[in-house]
């Protein structure tokens, strides 16, 4: 039984998103997605300054099975990427609601967050999945 | 089993090596020609050992591998059989061996007729109008086959045909291969029984339909039952049928892919062919079209001059791009993994029509011998109501469920029992599965060895799983951190000094 | 023979065992309509004796030239040990390295492959081989197009002065792909890429990759510091493609400029495969570490096993089945596992010192022989310039008939050129190896004089 926490967005590719007090968002993969890739080892995250399209591929996880994109859920442009994940990638895998958190962004104006999914609704999803 | 072995550089004193092997020295005169800006200030690292030090190194690190020649070796859908030490020996003549590429066809008309005769013979067993020998691997042979495909639809004006259907129990590099063609991927289901979806199938197709990629048997080890109509049906639709050759073994001698439909096949003669796996290649993927792709076959390709006068003897030559201008192009700097095509026309050749016709006869027989034998032991098959085809799966999900015990501990604990493990978590549809392929070079004894050997790990995973869950305990080493390989690289030594 | 060792007696348990009368009926669920009648096309089997006959006759035909030819593939000695230890039944008849602990053998030594490679070709990192010289390139080029992110326009520069069945490969692999290879000429004068040319092709644009062979297909040896350095000036990636024997004298490519090349491939032949009409073969590749990544191919890792005790795997395998949309792909990720594996043996056995003195002995023997035949009438030199082992020569009259004669004497006089080069005219590319000995080279010489006088007077 996956950690879903309730206050925070989801999406039907696994990523999580938080609202930060600033206007920005921070977006993650769930504790699914980490369970399901393994143990992580190369995280890659955008650079500050560069704009994404929602649903652009816009990180990669890679674990010894698997390689995934992570796809921006919104449109905006990215903040800050997790720096510690270049030598701690396995903090997605301990803690991907908090310290394995892989990018912040400032949305676009007018960006699309209702069709994310509320925490009851992901849970629900994950239960048709078969997750 | 012998433990490990040291790093070679370990080994390396200044001044040592096999100088015996190496040129007399030449004065610097020779190479004083070359322009001090561009000549090689350090000299790069490279062993210092004698000949004997590195006969001793790599004989031993060959004695840490497993082998068909030292072990049973079951991997699904790999076909690990003999391989004829004939088939080295009559490809490494001297002539063969020494023969440069680019010498000219006066030169190589032994050469010739050796591969003319093999694409003759191969498209004999396959049914197919023509063949093409230079693809390098089997994975090199899809790319051509999709290649093809494509630059068929488009020869005829036909450019929306982009689509590749495959199916969902499919080889990694089948839709990889599409991708890579520029073609776009649509998967279709499997039903319970192991067949194509038809109703699935039959939405799926239409106007941006270039083909189907489609292994027969399947790599769910059972024979696609309907595969007529399933050609039928892309037929119809305007699309071209790709054959994935990995399990020809299946039905050498008993069945055709031409026959059955298809279009276009590749071939993958380091399995059905017996050619040497070598640790990971060189494999070689000869391709087989049907008469409406003949044009597109990537060059070269041996021809046949017809012979004049009578009594004369044929003469062979390269076909090339002004023989074939629609070709899909050269694939291989030179003509393909040649070496590797005359150890399959040797045997080939060996085996002949009678011995080709009980190639599948015997695959069979020994699969299904297996797989009764294990069910009969109280292993749970994937598709019990089925046939096995050349090979078939085991399903250890009970196992997994009840005893906390995996395919991939039954697999290394297999290891310790001198059997190469099968191959595994392959179908990613069954879960906790393992494709058993015997072939048919293995006797009744060995299949009944493995039959027991898989008894005891039940046994053990009763009775003391950390024997299982904790194997290999007697190989070299036993299971290794992936992780850390991952993320701490080492991939070159690097001296410590 | 069809090496099945089933006894009747076998049969029969065992068909009693899956419970079917015969062996035919394990073969009810094929449709009938399907099988297959007869397989008369193939001949009547043949045992060892017979087939040994038969290869021995086809060998016979073919004879043992002398060979002159280079042009992508080089004869060079190997010792006995090389392929009496690769064709042991433990390397030869071994799969892929999956199941690590069974393969440490296997593991191992493309690790120590691995090592050497690098090395040689100055880079941080290498892979376990790919197909061929020809492949590496069109996989270099895909490679720089995922790697080089400063770069969308997926451009390749692709000199002339590049083997051009390379060339034709990387069209044919690559270009369903979007990437666009764009032809540069070379200096009539000197037979190499000049700078100036490069800077015209490009212009002020956003070129994907430049590909550099050293030594060229001519044997000419190309400007490489200043190429690279060009190309890294303006965000282009530099791809080499490189002779590994000629690697023991001249400067690796992760030396070229001030950075080094970004990609090195090349055709791994020379150590220690034979020219077996053109393969198998291996291609080789490496690069940066900060490309590790992007590289395909197969690549083996050290470890250690659950008891803290070192061994190899493979690894960063996620890459293999990992598709990017945005980029281009690649399914190719073989290796050429056999030949990597004589090639380790063969480095081996050569060290530093005897590769340096087959590249000396190979280029004096070029030297001694292209000395000797320009001082005949009617061939001199196509290029001026330094070159390494392997040289273009201008004949008087059509090069074609001059071959076909020195082949029915015994020699393989070297590569026609009027194929790939027309406006060269009469060209013949030559090499020699340290496998020529003086006296090959003098029976070359007196007989090229010969039949050229010959024709001369008809």
């Amino acid at each position: 039984m996956s950690n879903v926490p309730a206050d925070l967005r989801y999406t039907r590719s696994h990523e999580w998103i938080r609202n930060l007090p600033d206007g920005t968002v921070e977006i993650g993969i769930t504790d699914h997605a980490q369970h399901a890739l393994g143990d992580l080892v190369f995280v890659e995250v955008p650079e500050a300054g560069r704009s994404l399209k929602a649903g652009e591929a816009s990180a990669v996880v890679e674990s010894v099975k698997a390689a995934s994109d992570v796809y921006s859920p919104l449109s905006g442009e990215v903040t800050a990427g997790n720096p510690r994940l270049a030598t701690e990638p396995e903090a997605v895998n301990t803690d991907p609601y908090g310290n394995g958190w892989l990018m912040r962004m400032r949305p676009a104006a007018g960006s699309a967050t209702e069709g994310l999914m509320s925490a009851d609704d992901y849970l629900k999803f994950l239960e048709t999945e078969g997750g | 089993m012998r433990t490990a072995e040291k790093v070679i550089f370990e080994y390396s004193r200044p001044g040592r090596g096999a100088s015996d092997q190496w040129p007399p020295e030449t004065p610097a005169a020779a190479t004083a020609d070359l322009p001090a800006s561009l000549r090689r200030a350090r000299r790069p690292l490279l062993p210092e050992v004698g000949e004997l030090e590195a006969v001793r190194h790599f004989t031993r690190l060959s004695q840490l591998n497993f082998s068909i020649d030292t072990h049973f070796y079951p991997l699904g859908s790999c076909t690990m059989k003999y391989n004829p030490k004939a088939c080295n020996q009559y490809a490494m003549l001297p002539e063969f061996l020494g023969r440069h590429p680019l010498a000219p066809e006066s030169h190589g008309q032994g050469f010739l007729a050796c591969l003319f005769e093999l694409q003759e013979m191969l498209k004999e067993v396959t049914g197919m109008q023509a063949v093409a020998l230079s693809p390098m691997a089997g994975a090199h042979g899809e790319f051509a086959g999709v290649a093809m495909i494509r630059a068929y639809h488009r020869a005829r004006g036909d450019l929306a045909r982009n689509e590749i259907i495959v199916p969902e129990a499919a080889h990694g590099t089948n839709p990889a291969t599409a991708t890579m063609c520029g073609c776009t991927v649509r998967e279709i289901p499997v039903d319970a029984q192991g067949d194509i979806d038809l109703q699935a199938l039959r939405a799926a197709v239409g106007p941006n339909t270039a083909g189907i990629m489609l292994t027969n048997p399947s790599t769910l080890g059972v024979f696609e039952r309907r595969i007529e109509e399933v050609a039928r049906i892309v037929h119809a639709a305007g699309g071209l049928l790709y054959y994935d050759g990995a399990n020809l073994n299946a039905i050498l001698g008993k069945v055709r892919p031409g026959d059955m439909g298809f279009d276009v096949i590749h071939m993958n003669l380091h399995k059905t062919f017996s050619t040497p796996h070598g640790g990971g290649g060189p494999g070689a993927g000869a391709v087989g079209v049907a008469a409406r792709l003949q044009p597109f076959l990537p060059i070269p390709v041996v021809g046949r001059e017809p012979p004049g006068e009578s009594g004369a003897a044929p003469r062979y030559r390269w076909l090339t791009e002004k023989d074939l201008p629609q070709s899909i192009g050269r694939l291989s700097g030179f003509m393909g993994n040649a070496g590797v095509l005359l150890r399959a026309y040797v045997y080939m050749r060996m085996l002949g029509r009678e011995g080709m016709s009980r190639v599948g006869e015997y695959a069979t027989l020994n699969a299904n011998y297996l797989l009764a034998r294990l069910r009969q032991a109280g292993f749970d098959a994937a598709y019990p109501q089925r046939r096995a085809s050349h090979e078939f799966i085991i399903t250890l999900r009970r196992q997994a469920r009840d005893l906390g015990v995996t395919a991939m501990d039954f697999a290394k604990r297999l290891l310790d029992l001198g059997f190469h493990a099968p191959t595994t978590y392959f179908p990613l549809l069954v879960p906790e599965c393992l494709l058993i392929e015997p072939t048919e070079t293995e006797s009744r004894d060995v299949l009944d060895a493995f039959v027991a050997a898989m008894v005891q790990i039940q046994n053990e995973a009763e009775q003391e799983p950390e024997r299982v869950t904790g194997a290999p305990h007697t190989m070299p080493v036993r299971r290794l951190d992936d992780v850390r390989a991952a993320k701490q690289l080492d991939l070159r030594w690097k001296p410590t000094a | 023979m069809a090496f099945i060792p089933h006894t009747p007696a076998d049969v029969e348990a065992m068909l009693a065992a899956i419970g079917v009368p015969d062996i035919q009926a394990l073969f009810d669920e094929i449709p009938a309509s399907l099988r297959v009648k007869s397989l008369q096309g193939v001949p009547t089997e043949m045992n060892e004796m017979q087939i040994g006959r038969l290869m021995s006759e086809r060998a016979r035909a073919d004879g043992r030239p002398l060979c002159f030819i280079g042009a992508g593939a080089y004869e060079h000695h190997i010792p006995a040990a090389v392929w009496a230890i690769t064709t042991r039944g433990e390397f030869y008849s071994a799969y892929t390295p999956y199941q690590a602990e069974a393969s440490q053998g296997t593991l191992q030594l493309i690790y120590e492959y691995q090592t050497m490679m690098a090395s040689l070709t100055g880079m941080e990192v290498s892979n376990a081989s790919l197909y061929d010289g020809a492949s590496a390139v069109a996989e270099a080029c895909l490679m720089a197009v995922r790697a080089n992110r400063k770069s969308k326009s997926m451009r390749i520069l692709m000199p002339r002065t590049v083997n051009p069945h390379y060339r034709k490969v990387a069209a044919a692999t690559a270009g369903n792909q979007g990437l666009r290879f764009e032809e540069v000429a070379y200096a009539p004068d000197t037979g190499c890429t000049a700078l100036e040319v490069l800077q015209k092709c490009a212009a002020g644009d956003d070129i994907t990759a430049v590909v550099i062979q050293q030594p060229n297909f001519f044997g000419q040896l190309e400007d490489v510091d200043a190429i690279t350095d060009w190309a890294h000036a303006r965000g282009t990636f530099v791809i080499a493609s490189v002779n590994p024997t000629s690697l023991a004298l001249l400067k690796p490519p992760g030396e070229w400029g001030t950075k080094g090349a970004d990609i090195v491939v090349g055709e791994g032949q020379p150590l220690g495969v034979p020219l077996s009409s053109g393969g198998p073969y291996f291609g080789f590749m490496t690069t940066r570490m900060e490309y590790v990544r992007q590289m395909p191919g197969r690549i083996a890792g050290r470890t250690v096993d659950l008891s803290g005790r070192p061994g190899f795997t493979l690894t960063l395998q996620a890459r293999e089945q990992h598709i990017r949309r945005a980029k281009a792909t690649s399914n190719i990720c073989t290796n050429q596992g056999l030949l990597m594996t004589a090639a380790t043996i063969y480095l081996s056995l050569m060290g530093p010192v005897g590769l340096e003195r087959t590249a000396a002995a190979s280029h004096a023997q070029t030297r001694e022989l292209v000395a000797a035949i320009t001082t005949g009438k009617g061939v001199r030199r196509a290029f001026s310039g330094p070159f390494f082992h392997e040289s273009v020569l201008l004949l008087d009259r059509p090069v074609a008939p001059v071959l076909a004669t020195l082949a029915s004497r015994g020699i393989l006089g070297g590569l026609e050129l009027s194929e790939h080069y027309p406006e060269l005219g009469h060209a013949l590319l030559v090499c020699a190896t340290e496998t020529k000995t003086q006296a090959d080279i003098d029976s070359y010489v007196a007989a090229l004089a010969d039949v050229m006088q010959k024709a001369r007077a008809a």
